[in-house]
This record gives C-alpha cells, structure tokens and sequence, in this order.
C-alpha cells in the first residue's frame, strides 16, 4: 500500500482521534462489565427494523453470548485503539459493534427515535464513529503512539520469511 | 503499514516510550470505569439496605384436590363469560376468535394461556341468565362429555336445586344483594361481582346474612386483590418509607364509547327471548327497553354509575394496601358531560373522601401530622393516564402492576440523603417490577391501562396470570381447605358504603358523613338515603 506521506501535525490529528475512540469504548465496555444488572436485552427487542433479527439475539439462548460479547469486543477494541495494537482488527471489530448499534435503532425518517440527546435523520453518532474508525483503519500510525512496534519486528521477520 | 515496516528498522527506545504511552490511558479509563460502576451499585445496594422494602407475593392458595365443586353461574353476560373461562370453561366463540386471532398475530398467547391455566377441579353445572342467547350459549359451549350443564330459569330454582355447591353471581348490580342473601341462606358459597350492592339497606341485610352463615364462604369480585406487587405495597407502608400519607389520587380516563357503556344490542334480543320482569327485579316498573336491558350502567336504577362500577376498584385497591376503612366524610362533583345520551348516571365524577384521623405513619414531631384525602376523579371523554399515586411527607408511591417509588426533595426523614445527593430528586428510590422475568405480549392500550391496575393479569414468578383466575381460585380454596377470602364481607361492606356515599354525595350535592358508632350514613330528618340512590334523577 502507498501511504501518502503525512505531515507531523495531521499524524497526531489522526493518532488523536484513535485514542479518543478507545476511550470512548473501553470506558463502555468497563461500565457494563462492573455492573451485574446490565444487558442489552431492552435495547434489542426494541429495535425499529430487523426484528426478527435483533429478537433471536435477545432471545433467552442468545442474550448471555450476546451481552458477553458485546462487553469483550467494546473493551478489546477499546484497548487496542488505545494503546496501539492490532489497530486495523480493532477498527474492524469495533465498526461492526457501531453498524449493529446503528441498524437496531437507524435514525431513519418515519422509524421511531427513542430517547436520544440530539436529533438525527439518517446520520447519527454511530454513523460517524464508524466513519472515524474507517479513517484510523486506513491510517494507523501506530508507530507514533503505539505498542504494535514491539511486536512488528518479529511479525516483520515471519511475513518476509 | 508499508511506513510501518520500514520503521521496524529504526526501532529505537525512544518509539518503545510513545507506544507504552498508551497504557496510562487504558488504566485512568478502566479505573474509573470501574469505580463509578462499582460506586453507583453499592449505593443501589446502600438504598435497598435502608429502605429494607420486602418484595413478596402474595401467599398460593391451598389445593384443588377432592370431588369437583359443582358451581352454577348467574348472568352470563360479559363478566360472566370471563369469569367462566378463569374456571376453565371458555365459550366456543370466545375459542374460534381466539384461534383466529392467533392465526393472524401469533404473538397473541390468550389461547395458549387459556390452555395452560391449572385445572381448578371444578364442573359448570348450572346456568340462569334471563337472555335466551346467553343461557343458550352456555348449554352450547359447556355441555360436554365430562360436564353436565343444566339451564335454571331463575336463580331460585338454581341455588334451590341441589345441584350446585357454590353460584358466582354476575348479573347487573341491583341483583348481587338480593341473589347473595338468597344463596347463602340456602348454605351455598358466593363469589359477587363487585360493587358488592346497589343500595344501603341490602348492605346491612347482606353482612348479617353472611355472619349468620360462616360456613358458606363469601367473596367479592375484586380480583386485583391477587396483584403481585400488593404485599409489596403494604410493605412500603408497613416500614413508614412514605412517611405520613395525606393524598392518595386515584382515577378512571376512558374515552370510547365501550368505556361509556355503550354497549352492543343483541339482534336476537326481544320480549320474547328475555325474561324481562325478571331483569327489572326491585328495579321501578319500566317498559321493556333495550337501551335498559344492555346498557344498564347508564341508569340509577340498576347500575351504580362511576362510583359503583369504577371507583370501587380503585377505592378496595387502596383500602387493600392502607385499610383505611369506611371515610368519615364523602363529597361528590360532576356531571353529564361527555355522553348526553340519556343517562342519568354521570360521566364526569370527583369524590373526595376524608379519613381525619387516619394516618400511614409520620416522620416530623409528634401531633403535627393527621388525615388523608382519598380522590377518585374520573373522566369517560379523555383517555390521559394520570397514574394511582400515595403521596407522603417523606415520599410518592405510583402504584402499577409495578411500584415506583420517589423520595420528596423536602422529605424530613431523607433530607440528609438528599443533602449528600445520595438520593435524587426525580430518580425513584425503589422499583418493583413482578414482570422483569418475562416480557408482554402485544395487547391494545387500554387493555394495558386495565392490566396496570391489576384488573386483568398479574405476575407469579415473572410470568403473567389471570388475576380473575387466581381470586377465584382463592375462593375455591377457601371453600376447600378453609380460611376466609381476601375480599370477604368486611372488605365486601366498606367498599359498599364507601360507594354509596358517593353516590349520595354526587346526588344531594351535599357533604355526606358516616356514624362510626352508630355504623350509618348520616341522614337529614325525613331523608329516604336510598330513595335518593336509587331515584333516576
Ligand atoms: N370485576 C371486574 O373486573 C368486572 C368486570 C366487568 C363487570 N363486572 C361486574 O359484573 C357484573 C355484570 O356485568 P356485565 O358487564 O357482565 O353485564 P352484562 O349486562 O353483560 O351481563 C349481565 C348478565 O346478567 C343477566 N341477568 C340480568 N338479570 C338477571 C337475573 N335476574 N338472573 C339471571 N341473569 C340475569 C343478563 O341477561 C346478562 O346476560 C356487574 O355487576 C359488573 O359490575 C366486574
């Protein structure tokens, strides 16, 4: 891949905006992992398409998979954002969490909203947090503030051999 | 990554720092990730601890074993048929619209949880309704290879039969007394329908006779008696956690015309086919009326109005959690506002009822708190849920299927809490939701509205149940195994004369007050108090 060469200022621009994200989703995942009570049940059945979908996740077999998964991946994404690791698996998983975030409640015109604290028709927070993602998945920088580094040599011998 | 690779080569210490960089920030986040989720639980936890509200169920009933009780049913009209089916006996049309309705929205579980109902051990041995149609239904629908239904043309004739034990009485208001009395007197047990009477004097007839009686067991029809959350509530009360009660708001928004009793008029309905001096009863002389025959809620003269029909659910829903008794004062207001159709009962109703020396307990000095205020205020032209609410010093209960609890910013007994923003004004202190094991399946609003007030279904262990089915049953098990009904003679009596003072109050437009000694409604010299309940104007 031809990396456009960037300059010190937008490197940290984007290398910014990744750990923001992981932030934002570890402090999620870590919210829901302390507390017992929390499930994402509610969130599901109430979806305004896809039902059948989202009922079979909330469905008594799944929701426990679910809820486990959904905590997992918001703090693995979390974590790999924020500390430079995997970035582009993190940017992937992390923007399939937003896309079922999205289409279980999409701010679609004539769909129920639900409560939320802005207004939205079509685009939403989701929608732009997975844009972002899409961003930092193309330019990862992690050698600006990131751990892959000291990993990437030996990972760097085994692609060449 | 092609950058990335290139700088592997120039790995040096200074790019192990930045990218250790990372982990300060991982750290700060799941630290105090962790201690607000870990802070907001203990409080939760902290909460719970000091309100100490012990959310139970009401206790099972005993056992449905031995010889099948044999009932016979009374007026077979709408009630009627429901309360058939919570004994397990549905009408073949009530089965093929359910199998239909299931055919087209298979989430629709009413037949699914017709089928599932416990078997109550009982046979429907014995129908009387004065309506040809309606008795007729019920040979049709019950006659079957296990129950033998036989039709009565009067209710003397069923309860005087020998062929039932027990008679569930469903008929309109004006005859629950005199059917009840009549019954228990020939040692059959009584399940009426609420409002337990339809005039004053019935009601002192009715309590003597059951006294007279104690081995027939007497219930009325107040099934949200069953309500999961009802300890629960009494509960609250028990610990003071509202401290001292001095509202309770109580209220009826309907606003179709099925709400105002406009009930359909059946084609096969004729002098012919209803016995209609029967259906008049003690009620004045009256040409045969239609109008009359099916929607005799709208008239005085057979019905009770809103403060019989509506406001004794309400009233018994709260003198079952608080047992405030009979007030000691009654005032009334309203109209016919929203269906100038040629009724006479009201539609628009307020009754206030005062209990000067009651009290659900206080938190502030000693003397300064006493009485409470219970309001029923109904409406039929407005469907807005304005929510079943105790209101203390110290805090609000809405009272639902579900309890919600909110302390009161100015509360004395939370007031440190409040101060500490341990407790938020707005964010309820305690919630008990019995359904948060199961979800519900698509019903219409109002059937919401009535479920809410614990009138349809409730909840034993988190899945939804009849609460008809379970007061019954209650009832069943007392004839059975012994014990007396949770809405007997003396619930049964307060809410009778709570009601009458209602409508007492609504028409002499007057304050009306109870003799607590004497036990009577306070009369003017020369007042006829029954004359004016009953009178049509
Ligand atoms: N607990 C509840 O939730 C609840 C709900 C609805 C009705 N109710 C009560 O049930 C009672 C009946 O109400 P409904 O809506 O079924 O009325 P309805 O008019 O539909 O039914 C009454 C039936 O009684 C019959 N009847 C009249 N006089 C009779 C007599 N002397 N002998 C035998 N049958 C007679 C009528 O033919 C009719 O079929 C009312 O008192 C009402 O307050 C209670």
């Amino acid at each position: 891949m031809n990396t456009p060469k960037l300059t010190a200022v937008q490197g940290y621009a984007l290398v910014l905006l990744r750990i923001l994200i992981g932030w934002h989703f570890l402090y999620e995942g870590i919210i829901k992992a302390y507390n017992p009570s929390w499930t994402s049940k509610g969130y599901l059945l109430s979806a305004s398409i896809l039902k059948p979908f989202f009922a079979w996740l909330a469905g008594d077999s799944m929701i426990s998979a679910i809820d486990y998964l959904n905590i997992i991946g918001l703090v693995a994404v979390g974590i790999s954002l924020l500390i430079g690791i995997k970035v582009r698996w993190g940017c992937i998983a992390g923007m399939l969490l937003l896309l079922m975030y999205y289409l279980a409640h999409p701010p679609f015109p004539g769909l129920p909203q639900g409560p939320a604290e802005g207004s939205y028709w079509v685009v939403n927070k989701n929608l732009i947090e997975m844009a972002a993602l899409f961003v930092i998945y193309l330019f990862p920088l992690t050698t600006i503030f990131g751990l892959e580094n000291l990993f990437a040599r030996k990972k760097a011998n085994t692609t060449i051999n | 990554m092609a950058n990335d690779t290139n700088n592997f080569k120039r790995w040096n210490r200074r790019d192990i720092l930045k990218a250790l960089g990372g982990i300060p920030f991982v750290g700060a986040v799941w630290y105090s990730g962790a201690s607000l989720a870990g802070s907001a639980i203990r409080e939760k936890q902290f909460l719970l601890e000091t309100l100490n509200i012990k959310a139970s169920p009401p206790p099972a009933s005993g056992p449905m074993s031995g010889k099948p009780l044999r009932i016979g049913i009374i007026g077979f009209g709408i009630r009627g048929e429901q309360l058939c089916r919570a004994l397990g006996f549905a009408s073949t049309g009530w089965l093929k619209d359910m199998s239909d309705n299931l055919a087209k929205n298979p989430k629709d579980t009413r037949l699914t949880d017709f089928k599932a109902q416990e078997n109550l051990n009982v046979k429907l041995a014995a129908i009387c309704d004065v309506f040809d149609q309606r008795a007729e239904n019920a040979l049709k629908s019950f006659n079957s290879g296990d129950n033998k239904i036989k039709r009565f043309r009067t209710h003397t004739e069923l309860i005087n039969s020998g062929e039932v034990d027990a008679v569930i009485i469903a008929t309109p208001d004006h005859w629950h007394a005199p059917i009840s009395i009549e019954a228990l007197n020939a040692g059959i047990h009584v399940y009426v329908e609420k409002p337990m009477t339809h005039n004053i004097a019935e009601t002192y007839l009715l309590r003597d006779t059951v006294l007279k009686n104690p081995k027939t067991v007497f219930a009325v029809g107040h099934q949200h008696r069953q309500t999961q959350s009802f300890l629960t509530a009494q509960d609250v009360i028990s610990k003071n956690i509202l401290g001292h009660v001095s509202l309770v708001q109580t209220n009826t928004n309907r606003n179709d015309d099925n709400g105002a009793w406009q009930y359909d008029i059946a084609e096969s309905a004729s002098p012919k086919t209803i016995d209609w001096d029967l259906f008049l009863g003690n009620a004045p002389r009256e040409p045969f009326n239609l109008e009359h025959f099916f929607r005799w809620r709208k008239w005085w003269a057979y019905g009770s109005g809103l403060s019989g029909d509506l406001m004794t659910h309400d009233y018994d829903r709260i003198n079952c959690i608080l047992k405030m008794g009979i007030p000691k004062t009654v005032t009334a207001s309203g109209g016919i506002y929203t269906h100038r159709d040629g009724r006479n009962v009201p539609d628009v109703m307020h009754v206030n009822m005062e209990f000067p020396d009651f009290s659900t307990g206080g938190s502030q000095v000693a003397g300064k708190e006493k009485g409470m205020t219970f309001v029923y205020s109904a409406t039929l032209g407005n469907q807005f849920d304005r929510g079943t609410v105790l209101m203390g010093h110290d805090g609000s209960m809405d009272l639902g299927n579900r309890i919600t609890v909110y302390a009161d910013p100015r509360s004395t007994k939370y007031a440190e809490l409040i101060k500490e923003q341990r407790i938020e004004a707005g964010v309820p202190i305690y919630q008990y939701d019995p359904a948060v094991n199961g979800t519900d399946a698509v019903t219409s609003a109002t059937a919401k509205y009535f479920a809410n007030k614990g009138l349809l279904w409730t909840y034993r262990d988190g899945k939804r149940v009849d609460s008809t089915f379970l007061h019954l049953r209650e009832w069943l098990s007392c004839i059975r195994n012994g014990g007396t009904p949770s809405c007997s003679i003396k619930e049964g009596f307060e809410e009778a004369i709570s009601a009458h003072m209602g409508g007492l109050a609504y028409k002499l437009g007057r304050r009306i007050e109870w003799d607590a000694v004497e036990q009577k409604i306070i009369a003017q010299p020369g007042e006829d108090l029954d004359a004016v309940l009953l009178s049509n104007t």
